[in-house]
């Protein structure tokens, strides 16, 4: 039987190992030509807990996570007992042979028997399951090689061989599961997450400025960031707090540089006033918040998406702004680079709002085409005379000018100001600077990248979705019986531009809103800013990621 | 040496007899002395009658939040570090809302001067305490008298080890121009707190209050540490004004001009390569 794609699970608790398992497994089936979805729970402590790694992997796309298992991997006996209930019906379980997995199929490894000591029994859970899947070991020992080179030839073989002696055992057992399809040999493919895209799209854009301070799910944006791009000239700065984090970012691009700031909810709570700052001064900005549940400290490790709203509405006094929503690592990297040119273009706050599912979820992707991406705009380095820095344009856009590279003055002000940034309190001139910040939401609205509609139009029902909710969607979708179902997915939420949509709405049966909160946000936006009320939803705030599943227990009551 | 002029006259919002007149005159000398010329400077202020300074001078200027002037000057100085950049705000935007950039920008040692105009009491928003005000003092706000005892910026930057820690008087302009100087040309982070009288909201300490009780230092070590917050520790009963702590360590910050900076298409797909 050839399957369309199979999902592993590697459950254990903290420190024992399942990331770096799951990450190499994933690398090496990325390598192998197979397209992969990792999703990540874990919970927010260095040690014990329970956590899990699953990986989906199939020849063809795999669109999203999914809560049935097909190999269960137990790193420890509570696995076995938490998640036995989630195998499929032909599922196996992969264990250790001190721990009982009842009377389900699968293999107890005898760990003591294929590795010398402890220190090697991840690499024995990674043979075990490449030769489970009749893998060709060659990229499991590239992995190797590469994870443990910097350790030294002796600790590269040591692994080596243990990968070996697991590869061996397997293949000398009776079959426990299926071989998997091969995969048509393709392109070079990346395995990256959601937060790693965000940072590669950054400095594809030139994002040579960072200041962030450290909150989950974020971190890894601004460590991926540090890493890759400080060899290149990134200037970086973990700052005293999240306040310092923005206003050192405004203060950077106002001298030049191209900043990200990177946080959470919790964190760009603090930072909402700087919002204002960047959008009333005109200075570009893009800001990356990675989602987990709240109210305030909510859930650290968890996934949600209910900070739309205060996104949206962060800052006082009126002003435009954009904000995008990823759905996938590749729209991640991609909305990144498009954030940073509307930023500079714009001259006003842009947003990035992604989310833990995502942040943590790697993903085989095609790689990044350089080449093909627009070119980001940018600021005079030098002006001639007469100028002025908020200077009334039709557009409302004033040439932006960089301080220090010419005698001319530049002054930047959070005050209403004139066109010179001088502070004034006059009326005319406040309604004309405001008026002029306001216009540019003409340009952004132009802009705006229109949802996604798949399959017919005037389908029985359409899932209205906006970013990591699209992969369930699409596949509950093909699960409906006797419906037809199109799925409506926004991964631009702000600016909402009726014309790019409301047919698709207005043409449904009916249409349920799928969101990862619990009072429909972006639904009640839409019904805001267009008068279309949806006519249920789908909800889910448990701080865990919308599955093909969970869409389709909804729907049973709605249908 | 500059013409002061090219700093321009401009009209202020300041009360008649207000300090800031004075240190806004020494800031001008002391920049024309340097030899700074208006597009070699950025500064960077917060909110309250002292941060509308920058609207004063012919400069690059960036006039931000209430309590954040240090950290969009931070940012500027890595961004372009060839600029002279000076933070200018009073005591309760760089001490009360801004305490904890305070702190960390001392440890983090960027070469940014940070002038604090401090008059111990809250001007802009019509008289009450500020974290410099003494415990005691009778304001509408705190009609039983300041709760809280005062905030000694140099003392906690001298503990810290700030690398220039001065004090100043407005009422000694020639000191301040010196002090400023000073400031401005130490390599890393540098403190200037200013007393200044608020004529209009502080009716304890007038400039009388401050002319009896300051001196100019003299035969004081600046590297000795326990001496500079032995000076420290004397306020309220005397002032001793000029370089308190000075202690020369490599800044960081310095770099490449982020706003010329750009990447080679070649390193960024070297970087996408590892992620294969």
């Amino acid at each position: 039987m050839s399957r369309q794609n199979i999902n592993i699970v590697i459950g254990g608790a903290a420190g024992q190992g399942l990331a770096t398992i799951g990450t190499l497994f994933s690398k090496a089936m990325t390598r192998s030509g197979y397209n992969v979805l990792v999703l990540q729970k874990y919970m927010s402590r260095v040690r014990g807990g329970h956590n899990t790694f699953a990986v989906r992997m199939g020849v063809d796309e795999i669109v999203s996570p999914t809560d049935e298992i097909d190999i269960l991997v137990a790193l420890n006996a509570e696995t076995v007992n938490l998640h036995r209930g989630e195998l499929a019906e032909d599922g196996i379980i992969i264990c250790g042979d001190d721990i009982d997995k009842g009377d389900v199929s699968g293999l107890l490894i005898p760990f003591n028997d294929l590795a010398s000591k402890p220190l090697f029994y991840n690499t024995v859970a990674l043979g075990v399951l490449g030769s489970v899947l009749c893998q060709d070991i060659c990229y499991f020992e590239q992995m190797l090689s590469e994870a443990f080179g910097k350790k030294g030839n002796e600790v590269v073989q040591a692994n080596l061989d243990v990968l070996r002696i697991a590869f061996d055992w397997v293949k000398a057992k009776e079959a426990v599961y299926d071989c998997l399809p091969v995969p048509q040999y393709g392109e070079n493919k990346l395995m990256l997450n959601g937060n790693e895209a965000i940072a590669m799209g950054a400095l594809a854009a030139g994002c040579n400025f960072l200041s962030f301070y450290p909150m989950s799910p974020s971190t890894s944006i601004a460590q991926t960031l540090i890493g890759k791009g400080r060899g290149l000239g990134l200037k970086y700065e973990q700052v005293e707090d999240e306040i310092a984090a923005i206003n050192m970012a405004i203060g950077a691009s106002f001298a030049g540089a191209r900043p990200i700031v990177t946080t959470s909810g919790g964190g760009f709570a603090l930072m909402v006033e700087g919002v204002s700052l960047a959008a009333v001064s005109e200075t570009p900005l893009v800001t990356a918040v990675v989602q987990r549940p709240g109210p305030a400290t909510g859930m650290a490790t968890r996934t949600e998406q209910a900070d739309l709203n205060l996104v949206l509405y962060a800052g006082h006094g009126e002003f435009p702004r954009a904000i995008f929503a990823p759905a996938t690592v590749e729209e991640c990297f991609y909305l990144t680079h498009r954030a940073f040119d509307l930023a500079e273009q714009y001259q006003t706050p842009m947003f990035i709002l992604s989310d833990q599912f995502l942040a943590d979820s790697y993903q085989s992707v095609d790689v990044f085409d350089l080449d093909a991406l627009p070119d980001i705009a940018k600021p005079m380095l030098t002006v001639g005379g007469g100028y002025k820095r908020y200077e009334l344009t039709e557009d409302g856009v004033s040439p932006r000018l960089v301080p220090g590279f010419c005698e001319t003055l530049v002054r930047g002000d959070s005050h209403e100001h004139d066109e010179n940034g001088r502070i004034t309190e006059d009326g005319e001139n406040r309604i004309r600077q405001n008026s002029k910040r306001l216009v540019k939401g003409c340009g952004l609205w132009q802009d705006v990248i229109g949802p996604d509609y798949y399959g017919e139009k005037g389908a029985d029902l359409v899932l209205l979705c906006w970013g990591t909710t699209l992969g369930a969607c699409l596949e509950a979708a093909e699960q409906v019986d006797n419906h037809s179902v199109g799925v409506l997915h926004f991964k631009q939420v702000y600016p909402l531009r009726e014309e790019q949509f409301m047919e698709f709405l207005e043409e449904a049966g009916e249409v349920v809103a799928v969101e990862g909160n619990a009072t429909g946000q972006f639904a009640r936006f839409l019904a805001q800013e267009t008068g279309f009320r949806v006519g249920a939803y789908v909800l889910r705030f448990d701080g865990r990621i919308m599955t093909p599943q969970y869409v389709l227990r909804g729907l049973e009551s709605i249908l | 040496m500059a013409n002061i002029d090219v700093y321009g006259e401009f009209e202020t919002s300041w009360c008649p007899g207000c300090g800031n007149f004075s240190i806004l005159k020494s800031l001008k000398e002391a920049l024309a002395e340097l030899d700074i010329p208006p597009h070699k400077l950025m500064v960077s202020s917060g909110i309250g009658q002292a941060a509308k300074m920058p609207h004063y001078i012919n400069c690059h200027m960036f006039n931000g939040l209430h309590g954040r002037s240090l950290p969009v000057a931070q940012g500027m100085k890595m961004a372009n570090p060839e600029m002279t950049v000076v933070c200018v705000s009073g005591d309760g935007c760089s001490y009360g809302e801004g305490g904890n950039h305070f702190t960390a920008a001392i440890r983090r040692n960027l070469d940014v001067t940070l002038l604090v105009h401090n008059n111990q009491i809250y001007g802009l928003t019509k008289g009450q305490a500020s974290p410099t005000t003494a415990r005691g003092h009778v304001t509408k706000a705190q009609p039983d008298g300041a709760a809280s005892d005062a905030f000694n910026p140099v003392a906690v930057a001298i503990a810290q080890k700030a690398g220039f820690v001065a004090r100043a008087f407005s009422g000694e302009p020639e000191h301040l121009v010196g002090t400023i100087k000073a400031a401005i040309e130490h390599d890393g982070f540098s403190l200037v707190d200013i007393l200044q009288p608020c004529v209009s909201f502080n009716k304890i300490n007038t400039f009388s209050w401050y002319k009896e009780r300051a001196y100019i230092l003299d035969n004081h070590d600046e590297t000795d540490w326990c001496a500079a917050l032995m000076k420290a520790g004397e306020f309220p009963d005397r002032i001793p004004l000029g370089v308190l702590y000075r202690k020369m360590e490599p800044h960081n910050g310095d770099g490449v001009l982020l706003a010329k900076h750009e990447y080679a298409k070649s390193d960024l797909k070297e970087l996408l390569q590892s992620f294969a």
